[in-house]
């Protein structure tokens, strides 16, 4: 909408005149008054429309103002200027100080409870039998050591012959071996993981000091303290001069990272066709449930010379020790799991629990 | 084993307040562990006392049970009744009703009176049953905790016993002993006697130690003795079958003399049910001596005996009952009328001990211990005897061990020793090594003096001579396992004691800690349980249909052909090594459903066995040899490929409902996408193609492959019907990938792209192809038709329905172009994009929307 003040028949005729200056502050004023009246910033909207749109009174003075003499358009600019200046000032105040309560407004308006948020995703988790493998390998890896693995399916030499074991000893026995159909095949789930041990010999040569991690198998029936399926650890230190008393330190170096600086370390005499002399291991721990006590932990001893020699090292040269652990039975007295069957049935609380960390 | 400690103390200086726990404790210090301790009288109060029945009155009940009502003597006529209490009879005569038929009014039992607790917590008062108050109980072996015998209540005299009325129960079965028992190594087959664990208690004390069989002197051998001939023709490994057979003869055996009550109550407590005098007698010497002993009833042998091998096809009956057909390597002891016992192992049904045998032929025998285990295992006849002999038994002991059971015999049963002494075989070559006195000191770290060592190896019954530098040591006859050097030096830190081995920390090699594929494994682990997803560790035990049906991530078109069975499965049913992860990761899927946890995204990196052509290779290496390259070769030939895989599934939604938030269901894609994260977490782009596998939605299976086009995996979802069959969630998805096939992929090093720093010009498409166009396909054309300006592009919508034909679809892209050296035009960027869509179209029939 336009006016044509030439024409002479413009249809929003001034209400006020530019050169009356009482009635443009008058206006003005009026302005001001419903600028400061606007609660929010929808009605200040309002009141400047009003006030300051296309056919507000003030506007329309200041666009007569073209259509007045000469002589008065300087005083007429002038008071208008003025006029124009409160207001445009006035507004930016006004609208400073409402913008200000609608930020604040929303902000407040905006809080939620933080208490009821969604996890909005599943949480995932490590199992605790890797967990704890990985901090073993950490804790020999830090000592110089390699991490050694081999076949879950494994050839009878590497199993049993290699370690020592005679065709016919009661000791085969005792390993409750899976074996593979047919028999002939010669092949079975390894028992333990020292067929890992004569690999990384042959492989590597000496010295060597290696761990090894991995599922082993035996044709235990699952129940809380068994299982079929199981994880060892098992270290081999070949070099010259080793001694017992060096297994005995590895041992009470290990213990000590895995179960803080009281755990010790106890030998008592066993078997292991693989190992002359042999020793049960048994681990002090002062926060066992049930009070401090000796956990029988796992089997050691110094490397038997026929299975130095099956696997290629002069036994007059070298000397080694090994050592084996269960990892179930480590995480079961050290976090205190009570059910072996928890750790192989796959229930996600069960990891989840642990998290990442162990 | 256990030992009863009164039988050790015989023996061995056990202080007389010393308990089972404290023998235990001092015998685990020279390697015997601590199996159970056995103390019959622990939950076992009495009084319980030696009862005559005086009257038996049988009273039919309406439940068809017969029950007896009794009077029954407890003090002896006459004599004061001095226990008092509730439900005790001052006149010493017990009113009690007893369920059991197997005794008769005369018979003595054992009473256990008002006050007595039993095994179990088990209180006995008198109380009103049956019309009548039963005050007290005749017991069982087994109410009483001694043995599992329920057949009926404790008649004195079918024991062979008799007592006075009123006789302590706890005194009469030597209830107030106790036994501790012990693991025996394989290795030390001489652990499985009382004379050997007796000198090892004086190992581990430093007390002194009488031998048993210094007790006993055998008369000497003559050839007036039954005959028996040592005949083994067919030897394994070159071992004779038997090298020794003492036989003797006990005539006038009373074949009802009853074993004397501390027999039984040692044998009790050893763990051995009484059973006659001739058994127990023998079974009394293996415990004491670990000599086996096998008494034959000497007047229903024929002929002379023979120890050979089994001839094709001959049976025998064995002492249990049964009808055996023995093996041409079975060693058996024979007469004139063939084998009559499984040498070693068990005896013959025919020549057994009867309750008529007067003639005793006791065998006193040393057999090779492999011919014995190989006998054990092929006819499943584990025995006390079989244990012993195949782990070896002392050769010295068996005149020693016949002597002492003839000896029992004339004692026992009145017996006298015919004349004549068998005693035929020879003894085999001792074993001598030759020591160095200093190696004990440089394997063990301890130092044991010269004479230290000597002093230990004679202690432990080992002949040592000086033989200037080195010690020439024969091992002691019971010592099998003594054999080379190195079981020297056990000998000599297990007496000294392990308790005295320093530690000192060996210091390894430099080492390169952990190998890439070992901390790139840890990596994608890490990745998959940071996406969300829980570890889980799987049994690789699968049926054979779980094979077929879910074959190897590497052959998804078609199931594996070959699988690895094993010959002793836990379950038949699952009786084959897994050829993929999902069937035990989807089993874990559907067991935390069913628990209530329906939302569920599970993964797992284990191994699949993957056979080849050959199954295994022959083993005939021998021991403490290295075999030869081409024998290892062989060797690892045979063993299968056993590839790590990683594989993932995911059920229900990606997460729980919450305020304000839907969760959205995990569907194809989601595989899909944890497929990938694997791929990138060790920096390979996997490519995804349409794939086909017989256990997942035809439409919905990707094909993941590498770089260079291997295929290594597929992902989507499973198959509806097949979900909804093993009672599985609904649209569940998986993955699995072969993992080591992707860590070889790895790149060695990753080479840099240089960052440009001018504006991107950003441009989308949309293009209409026919609805069996992928849209991998065409963004692989748009990405190549566009040149080198594209900095990516991406599909961000696929539409169909109006606007767009039938049988067609709209795929939409965003394409960026950025240029390296300056801004680009409006122009530049629109022609690289019309270049794109324009192979788009040639290749895919692609028509601008």
């Amino acid at each position: 909408m336009t006016s044509s003040p030439e024409s002479g028949a413009s249809v929003d005729a001034p209400q006020i005149s530019p050169v009356d200056a009482a009635a443009v502050d008058a206006a003005v004023e009026a302005a001001l008054a419903a600028f400061a009246a606007a609660a929010d910033l929808d009605e200040l909207k309002a009141a400047r429309l009003a006030h300051t749109g296309d056919r507000a009174p003030l506007t329309l003075a200041n666009k007569s103002i073209r259509t007045l003499p000469k002589d008065q358009k300087a005083t007429a600019g002038k008071t208008m200027g003025a006029a124009r200046g409160r207001i445009t000032k006035a507004l930016a105040a006004r609208t400073e100080v409402l913008e200000a309560e609608h930020a604040e407004r929303m902000l407040r308006e905006e809080a939620v409870d933080v208490t009821a948020a969604a996890a909005r995703r599943l949480t995932g988790a490590r199992h605790p039998l890797s967990l704890l493998q990985e901090r073993v390998s950490d804790i020999f890896v830090g000592m110089g050591w390699e991490i050694a693995e081999g076949p879950e399916l494994e050839h009878d030499w590497f199993n049993f012959n290699a370690l020592n074991f005679p065709p016919d000893h009661p000791a085969r026995e005792m390993q409750d071996t899976f074996f593979v159909e047919p028999r002939e095949s010669n092949l079975l789930l390894r028992t333990h993981t020292s067929p890992v041990q004569v690999r990384s010999m042959l492989e590597r040569g000496a010295p060597v000091y290696v761990l090894c991690p991995g599922r082993t198998f035996r044709t235990d029936e699952l129940d809380a303290t068994h299982t079929p399926v199981f994880h060892q650890f098992e270290g081999l230190a070949v070099d010259r001069g080793l001694t017992m008393a060096d297994l005995r330190g590895t041992l009470e170096s290990f213990a000590r990272q895995m179960f803080g600086p009281e755990a010790r370390i106890r030998l008592r005499p066993n078997f292991f066709p693989f190992t002359e002399p042999s020793a049960e291991m048994d681990v002090w721990q002062p926060q066992a449930k049930g009070g401090p006590q000796w956990i029988e932990w796992g089997g050691c001893g110094m490397v038997h010379p026929n299975v130095l020699r099956s696997a290629g090292i002069d036994p007059e040269e070298y000397s080694g020790f090994a050592f084996g652990m269960g990892i179930e039975r480590t995480l079961m007295f050290r976090n205190d799991v009570p059910d072996m069957r928890d750790m192989i049935e796959g229930d996600v609380r069960f990891s989840q629990h642990f998290g990442m960390e162990l | 084993m256990r030992i009863p400690l009164d039988w050790l103390r015989e023996f061995a200086q056990v202080p007389a307040d010393a308990t089972a726990e404290d023998v235990l404790a001092d015998l685990v210090t020279v390697g015997f562990e601590e199996e159970d301790v056995h103390r019959p009288a622990d939950g076992l109060t009495g009084p319980l006392v030696v009862g005559q029945v005086l009257s038996k009155e049988p009273e039919p009940q309406k439940n068809g049970k017969t029950i007896n009502w009794c009077q029954v003597r407890v003090v002896p006529e006459g004599a004061e009744q001095t226990l008092t209490g509730e439900g005790v009879e001052p006149s010493g005569v017990q009113g009690i009703v007893c369920g059991a038929q197997n005794f008769e009014a005369g018979d003595k039992v054992v009473v256990c009176l008002p006050g007595a607790v039993l095994p179990g917590d088990f209180r006995i008062s008198p109380r009103k049953t049956y019309g009548h108050v039963s005050a007290g109980m005749m017991a069982s072996m087994r109410e009483l905790g001694l043995g599992d015998d329920h057949e009926g209540i404790i008649v004195l005299s079918d024991l062979g016993l008799d007592a006075e009325v009123g006789t302590d129960v706890f005194d009469l079965f030597g209830l107030r002993e106790q036994a501790a028992e012990v693991n025996v190594t394989p290795d030390r087959s001489y652990g499985f006697s009382i004379r050997g664990m007796a000198r090892e208690y004086s190992h581990a004390t430093g007390t002194a130690f009488t031998d048993p069989a210094a007790g006993v002197t055998p008369p000497a051998a003559d050839d007036a003795g039954p005959s028996v001939t040592l005949a083994d023709e067919a030897p394994i490994y070159g071992t004779d079958g038997c090298d020794r057979f003492v036989a003797r003869v006990v005539e006038g055996v009373d074949p009802a003399a009853a074993t004397p009550p501390w027999m039984a109550a040692r044998l009790r407590l050893a763990g051995i049910r009484p059973h006659s005098l001739a058994v127990d007698v023998s079974n009394y010497v293996m415990w004491e001596l670990g000599q086996p002993l096998h008494f034959y009833d000497a007047d229903r042998l024929t002929g002379g005996i023979t120890v050979r091998r089994a001839a094709a096809g001959e049976t025998l009956r064995t002492l249990d009952d049964k009808e055996r057909t023995l093996d041409p390597e079975d060693l058996v002891i024979a007469d004139e009328s063939g084998a009559i016992g499984l040498a070693g192992v068990m005896g013959g049904a025919a020549t057994e001990v009867s309750e008529t045998t007067t003639r005793v032929l006791i065998e006193s025998a040393h057999f090779d211990p492999v011919s014995i285990a190989r006998t054990r295992r092929r006819h499943r006849l584990p025995s006390e005897a079989s244990k012993r002999n195949e782990r070896g038994v002392d050769w010295e002991i068996a005149d020693e061990a016949a002597e002492r059971a003839v000896q029992l015999l004339v004692e026992l049963a009145g017996g006298t020793p015919a004349a004549g002494v068998t005693d035929v075989g020879e003894r085999p070559a001792p074993v001598v090594v030759e020591l160095d006195p200093e190696y004990p000191s440089r394997r063990i770290g301890v130092d044991y003096p010269r004479e230290r060592v000597v002093e230990l190896l004679e202690m432990l019954g080992a002949q040592v001579e000086d033989a200037g530098n080195v010690l020439r040591v024969t091992a002691p006859s019971w010592r099998h396992d003594l054999r080379v050097p190195e079981d020297y030096v056990e000998e000599v830190a297990r007496l000294d004691g392990f308790d005295r081995i320093p530690a000192t920390l060996p210091v390894a090699p430099p080492g390169r800690g952990l190998t890439r594929a070992q901390a790139q494994r840890r990596r994608v682990a890490d990745v998959l349980a940071g996406g969300g997803l829980t570890e889980v560790l799987t049994y690789p035990f699968v049926s054979e249909a779980q094979n077929r049906l879910f074959g190897s991530a590497t052959e998804a078109e078609g199931a594996a052909q070959r699988m690895v069975r094993l010959a002793n499965p836990i379950s038949s049913e699952f009786g084959w090594l897994r050829t993929s992860l999902l069937p035990n990761l989807l089993e874990a899927v559907r067991r935390n459903a069913s628990r209530g946890f329906k939302d569920v995204a599970l993964y797992e990196v284990g191994a699949v066995f993957l056979p080849g052509q050959t199954l295994g290779s022959p083993s005939n290496e021998p021991i403490g040899v290295q075999p030869s390259a081409e024998t290892l070769d062989g060797l690892q030939a045979g063993i299968p490929d056993q590839p790590r895989h990683v594989a993932g599934a995911f059920a229900g939604h990606e997460a729980a409902p919450g305020a304000g938030f839907t969760p959205r269901a995990f569907d194809w894609q989601d595989p899909i996408a944890a497929a990938l994260a694997v791929g990138r977490a060790v920096g390979v782009e996997l490519t995804v193609s349409q794939g086909a596998h017989q256990a997942f939605h035809p439409g919905r299976t990707a094909e993941l492959s590498l770089p260079d086009g291997t295929a290594v995996g597929v992902a989507g979802e499973l198959l509806p019907a097949w979900l909804e069959a093993a009672d599985m969630p609904a649209r569940t998805g998986a993955f699995e990938l072969d993992l080591d096939a992707v860590l070889a992929a790895s790149a060695e090093r990753v080479v840099a792209r240089p960052l440009s720093t001018y504006p991107a010009s950003t441009q989308d498409v949309a293009l209409v192809v026919a609805s069996d166009v992928v849209a991998g396909e065409v963004r692989a054309t748009l990405a190549e038709g566009a040149g080198d300006l594209l900095e990516d592009v991406a599909l961000f919508d696929v539409y169909e329905g109006t606007g767009v034909p039938e049988g067609h679809k709209s795929l939409a892209f965003t394409l960026r172009f950025r240029a390296p050296d300056r801004t680009l035009t409006a122009d530049e960027a629109s022609e690289a994009r019309a270049a794109a869509t324009a192979l788009a179209a040639e290749r895919h029939g692609a028509v601008q929307r």
